[in-house]
């Protein structure tokens, strides 16, 4: 039978949802299922961990070289835990995407990346190639499973839990060769990308910083997350937190609206799983329009004045 | 200082990938095959750390049989001084190619290895945080800028939540993420050029790494497709049909 590690991401304060969805696809393998929770001054995220629902235990190590989030040192305690584990699973966000490899390769085993499917115990589906196509892909029966996992895949596991936390001390030094110097964050009111129900995007059509904040204001209007192409981050209309796609976020929003965004393939596969995906673009050969839901031919000069003042 | 460049071949970054009717794999004979673009990066990175005068030599390797040759020569068409072929027809995973890296690595010496952030073919992501794993040394992911001094590296990361920057001693791995640089555009008269680097191939035997644990890919099927949208006329009829389907209050 599986027992599963999740390893929590959060900011200190508060558990990054990220880890409710681990938690539903560690439902979907089966068997026991803990967190750990890894920071300096971590008892509220301990507690929020200790809430969702499946979770059996909450592994808390708190100690102050593992207050910035660096791979060397986290690995480092999720080795000394992983013993009692089947699976060890992270999420696909940068933090896991980081992290997980090193522990795969200090505990000897390849990783699965990025699950959006459980089929069995060890086997799971993956996407490749900018999401074109899905793998079935099975890990070997004799070694533990370290994976990543595709959150916009996941829904988030209720926080209904009341699992026990147990405190442990950490097992290793801090790294001597790393150093966490600090970090900038845009810092909007907005809501995250990979976790808000709406998202509103811009693409090169924007033209300018300036006017990329006609995004935002739709956005804030209808209380979404905003969004970018790789084009209009690349061109500095906004920051690299905001691009969408393969190489950006993987978002599945429940609206999804992509304005002047063309629609590479790139782009597309980070929005594959928005439940509605409204394009408008002046150009009616667009390859967006083949995976929208809903698409307007026109200027988006035009259209965004009007829906802010038709929502406004 | 000697820097290790990764390089990649994958299908190119515009061909569309269509998995076979049959399942057992995407169809990329004929495809059009390129450096993957995260490791163009790395290189051209290498080459301007090379041309401010802080390392002296570039050194490009790739993991694959005698068609990854192309690649290396783009990468010494690009600038670097030499390249090694490992030479496999098996396509190694990322813990397999990070254990391949790692006795180049025990063999070259080098300050810094730059990698891509994940290869686009198989979107892992992988290999550095491994290979840096093995090696016992610092990692830095998803870079947007590296600045070298001495034998530090100070790196800005693209992460979730913004630009976030560590510090990290050399030797160290470094992978590359897309806004750190634009690559430059290969000259006529360097890939004449690069005819005359040197390039080593060693069989993949020679270097004693187990690819042990494989994660076996059992089938392939392409994405569920959408269901075909519609299109309306004005911004009116789009606020209406949000509206309707109850997206919008």
């Amino acid at each position: 039978m599986s027992k599963i590690l999740i390893i929590a991401e959060h900011d200190s304060n508060t558990l990054n949802p990220a880890t409710a969805k681990c938690a539903s696809c560690a439902t979907a393998i089966g068997g026991g299922c803990d967190v750990i929770v890894m920071g300096s001054g971590i008892g509220a995220v301990a507690a929020q961990a200790a809430a969702v629902e499946g979770v059996d235990k909450v592994i808390a190590v708190d100690a102050e070289h593992l207050a910035a989030p660096l791979a060397v040192n986290l690995a480092a305690e999720v080795v000394a835990a992983a013993d009692a584990y089947s699976h060890v699973l992270g999420p696909s966000t940068t933090f896991g995407k980081d992290l997980m490899p090193r522990i795969a390769a200090l505990l000897g085993v390849n990783q699965v990346s990025d699950i959006a499917a459980v089929t069995g115990e060890r086997q799971f589906q993956r996407p490749i190639y900018a999401g074109n196509a899905i793998v079935d892909v099975q890990a070997p029966a004799d070694a533990k499973v370290v994976a990543t996992v595709r959150i916009a895949s996941w829904p988030a596991a209720g926080n209904g839990g009341g699992a026990a936390v147990e405190e442990r001390p950490a097992s290793a030094a801090a790294s001597e060769h790393t150093r966490y110097v600090g970090i900038k964050t845009a810092g909007g009111e907005r809501p995250d990308l990979q976790t808000a129900a709406r998202v509103v995007s811009g693409g090169r059509a924007l033209g300018s910083e300036e006017n990329f904040a006609m995004i935002y204001k739709l956005a804030d209007l209808i209380e979404a997350g905003a969004g970018a192409s790789r084009a209009a981050v690349d061109a500095g209309y906004c920051p690299n937190d905001m691009q969408v796609g393969q190489t950006g976020k993987i978002i599945a929003p429940d609206l999804y609206m992509a304005f002047g965004i063309s629609g590479a393939i790139q782009h597309i596969t980070g929005i594959k799983d928005a439940g509605t995906i409204v394009a408008v673009n002046k150009d009616a050969d667009a390859p967006i329009f083949e995976v929208a839901d809903i698409g307007l031919v026109d200027d988006l000069f035009k259209v965004i004045p009007e829906l802010m003042e038709l929502l406004g | 200082m000697k820097i290790l460049v990764g390089i990649k071949r994958v299908v190119d970054y515009n061909v569309r990938v269509r998995v076979k009717p049959d399942g057992t794999g995407v169809d990329i004979e004929g495809a059009k095959m390129s450096i993957n673009p995260f490791d163009e990066i790395a290189l051209e990175e290498a080459l301007r750390i090379r041309e401010s005068g802080l390392a002296d030599e570039v050194v490009v390797v790739s993991v694959g049989s005698n068609e990854c040759q192309q690649q290396l020569r783009t990468g010494l068409a690009m600038g670097a001084d030499r390249a090694i072929q490992v030479d496999t027809g098996a396509a190694l995973q990322p813990l397999g190619l990070a254990r391949t890296f790692l006795k180049i690595i025990e063999k070259e010496q080098p300050g810094l290895v730059l990698l891509g952030k994940q290869a686009i073919d198989d979107d892992n992501s992988q290999t550095g945080q491994m290979l840096a794993a093995l090696w016992d040394r610092p990692q830095a992911t998803f870079a947007s800028e590296v600045k070298l001094d001495g034998d530090t590296a100070t790196v800005t990361r693209e992460v979730d939540a913004g630009l976030e920057t560590i510090e990290v001693d050399l030797p160290a791995v470094i992978t590359v993420d897309l806004r750190l640089n634009e690559p430059r555009f290969v000259k006529l008269p360097d890939i004449m050029k690069a005819k005359r680097k040197p390039m080593d191939v060693i069989p993949l035997d020679d270097l004693g790494v187990s690819p042990d644990g494989v994660i076996e890919a059992t089938g392939f099927a392409p994405p569920p497709a959408r269901q075909k949208g519609i299109i309306v006329e004005d911004a009116a009829q789009l606020v209406a049909e949000l509206k309707n389907r109850g997206l919008l209050a």
